[in-house]
């Protein structure tokens, strides 16, 4: 480790993984609960355990670029990190806001939660991934703008790299179009305008300046292949990212009351979306053809090649697939758009936090790499939670099509319900791909224990 | 000319472009929002509708149905459910959910609202199936 203050990443990344393992728990509760409807019921219904499931994946994801950036920024802006102790300060009421508002779900109906945590003076809850009660809203805004002044100082001071600006950006707008999670106004067609500007620019937008910033300190890192080379690439790759993915929301803009020419910009530019992530894609694997040397941490870069692919496929393929206005006013909030934010966030979000901490974990413990056996293991763990999540798309596409046939396409279309029944059988299949999937995080958690590194620290 | 596309060349790309793109979509959005008042259906907001909203909201329907395509896919949507099931008839199936749920089936929660609420989520629902959607779910199923 080149600066001590890096280590602050450390207990960033133990929670991530953490929480990506309550998240996981819960997203089974909800396969079964699709399949034996009153599963659970009514202890913990479908809704509470939908807002654990997303929740703790955007908190896990955050503590994922936050423990990221601790590490990355130091080595980027040659110099420590500003301040350690606030960012370890900050982990700790992160982790706790987290965990009780985990808890406040779980216990205490969710009317409830909002008339106890003063929903009546913000009403801000109750919109789909942004249910947090407004204390951990505004926790969320204490803690991101603390992080952000942290490692903007970080920069301030030292080298001012591109990766670091292209990182800072994006965390910088993350905060920003977090801020709209505080309007709510009571027109629901302008409610779910701004929504989006939370929603979609996040994950569609800044998020990904994110994910190109941490692949090029990975592949600058691992292959050796020159700073100019790789930085250049990763401008084009967030300029395309931007110029396609801020018009593209207007992809959600179809059907939600506002003006039909959106079905016009939004065909369009969100159409072009899948070319920053193709970029992405021949971006990782042309780096690391070219790479001038042989990193013993063969696992980070196949973390490196399995982000770009998967976000390519999850995010770009399958988000082309019900993008188009025709095409979506059929497939709109369908398993179809179930199928693709699955892998658009395994691929994009999930894998390149996955990389950070492939990479960085090991030199935290004071070796370059781990050893050969658990770095088997680990690629064990990608190849099974990655064929899981292709599988789990596949069945829920499979799903989708016949849902949309049944229900909304046929000359005789069906109730909701009587679809669902039709084509349970992909849910269970989806259900057991899902343990499959667990079954690699298990491994992936196991293989920070195996193999002699502990020698070489 | 050098012909030689730099990392700077790139940079200024990427914060032009950024730019511009951002400058057309705040555009777009304020075309939109001059475009609303005849498209959402404002006038008919009072204080019912309001009221079902947060009723709405604070009992996290969007967690397992979808309001205009938007929430979760567990449940039917509800952006039209007043056409499906008729004013009275959606009341009726809320008020009717078992407490303990249905044995083997998707289970809607018994929120105990009063005759008060039922018809506030109701006026919401409407207002929402009375906003001009574009066509708008494919049919009465949903």
């Amino acid at each position: 480790m080149q600066f001590k203050s890096q280590a602050v990443a450390k207990p960033y990344f133990i929670a991530a993984i953490g929480l990506f393992v309550g998240q996981i728990l819960f997203g089974l509760i909800l396969g079964a609960q699709y399949v034996l409807g009153d599963f659970l019921f009514p202890e913990i219904p479908f809704n509470v355990a939908r807002m654990v499931h997303t929740n703790l994946l955007i908190v896990w994801l955050l503590f994922g670029f936050m423990g990221g950036a601790y590490y990355m920024i130091p080595e980027e802006a040659e110099t420590e990190l500003a301040s350690p102790k606030l960012a370890l300060a900050m982990f700790w009421i992160f982790l706790v806001a987290g965990a009780l508002t985990i808890v406040g779900y779980l216990t205490v109906p969710y009317a409830t939660l909002a008339e106890l945590t003063g929903n009546n003076i913000i009403e801000t809850m109750g919109r789909e991934f942004l249910e947090q009660p407004l204390p951990t809203k505004l926790g969320i805004v204490v803690v991101a703008l603390a992080f952000l002044f942290n490692i903007t100082l970080t920069v301030l001071k030292g080298k001012k790299t591109a990766i670091a600006i292209v990182l800072l950006i994006g965390l910088w707008g993350l905060a920003v179009f977090f801020l709209f999670a505080f309007y709510n106004p009571v027109n629901i067609v302008i409610d779910k305008f701004f929504w989006w500007w939370t929603v979609h620019l996040w994950v569609e937008g800044v998020w990904e300046l994110i994910l190109g910033s941490f692949l090029a300190f990975v592949l600058i890192k691992t292959t050796g292949v020159d700073r100019e080379v790789i930085e250049k690439w990763l401008y084009v790759i967030v300029t395309l990212t931007l110029i396609t993915g801020i018009i593209g929301t207007g992809h959600h803009y179809y059907w939600i009351g506002t003006p039909e020419y959106w079905q016009w910009w939004g065909s369009i530019f969100s159409a072009l979306e899948p070319i920053p992530f193709f970029a992405m894609t021949v971006f990782a694997f042309t780096m690391v053809n070219r790479r001038r040397r042989e990193h013993p941490n063969k696992v980070a870069v196949l973390w490196a090649l399995g982000t770009g692919v998967m976000a390519f496929l999850g995010a770009g393929v399958w988000g082309f697939l019900h993008t188009l206005s025709p095409v979506n006013f059929y497939t709109h909030g369908t398993q179809i758009t179930a199928a693709h934010g699955h892998m658009a966030f395994y691929g994009a979000y999930v894998m390149v936090v996955l990389m950070m901490i492939s990479y960085a974990m090991p030199i935290m413990r004071g070796r370059a790499a781990n050893d050969q056996k658990s770095q088997v293991l680990e690629m064990w763990s990608f190849w099974l939670m990655t064929v899981a999540i292709v599988f789990i798309t596949l069945f829920l596409t499979a799903a989708g099509i016949l849902q949309v046939w049944l229900q909304r396409a046929s000359d005789t279309p069906i109730p909701f319900m009587a679809a669902q029944e039709k084509i349970a059988l992909f849910y269970w299949m989806r259900e057991w791909t899902g343990v499959i999937f667990l079954v690699g995080l298990l491994l992936y958690i196991i293989s920070f224990f195996v193999g002699k590194g502990e020698k070489a620290a | 000319m050098s012909g030689e596309f730099t990392k700077s060349m790139a940079r200024n790309i990427f914060y032009g472009g950024t730019v511009f793109f951002f400058l057309l979509f705040l555009a777009l959005s304020f075309d939109t929002h001059s475009q609303l008042p005849k498209r959402d259906m404002r006038d008919n907001i009072d204080a019912k509708v309001t009221e079902g909203k947060k009723l709405w909201e604070v009992n996290n329907c969007i967690g397992c149905h979808t309001l205009l395509g938007e929430g979760a896919y567990f449940a039917p949507e509800l952006g039209n459910v007043v056409v499906r099931y008729g004013e009275e008839g959606t009341k009726a199936f809320i008020q009717a959910r078992p407490k303990e749920g249905i044995p083997g089936r998707r289970s809607m929660p018994q929120f105990n609202f009063d005759d008060a609420q039922l018809d506030a989520i109701v006026a919401f629902l409407k207002h929402v199936n009375s906003v001009n959607a574009a066509n708008w779910p494919p049919n009465d199923q949903g």
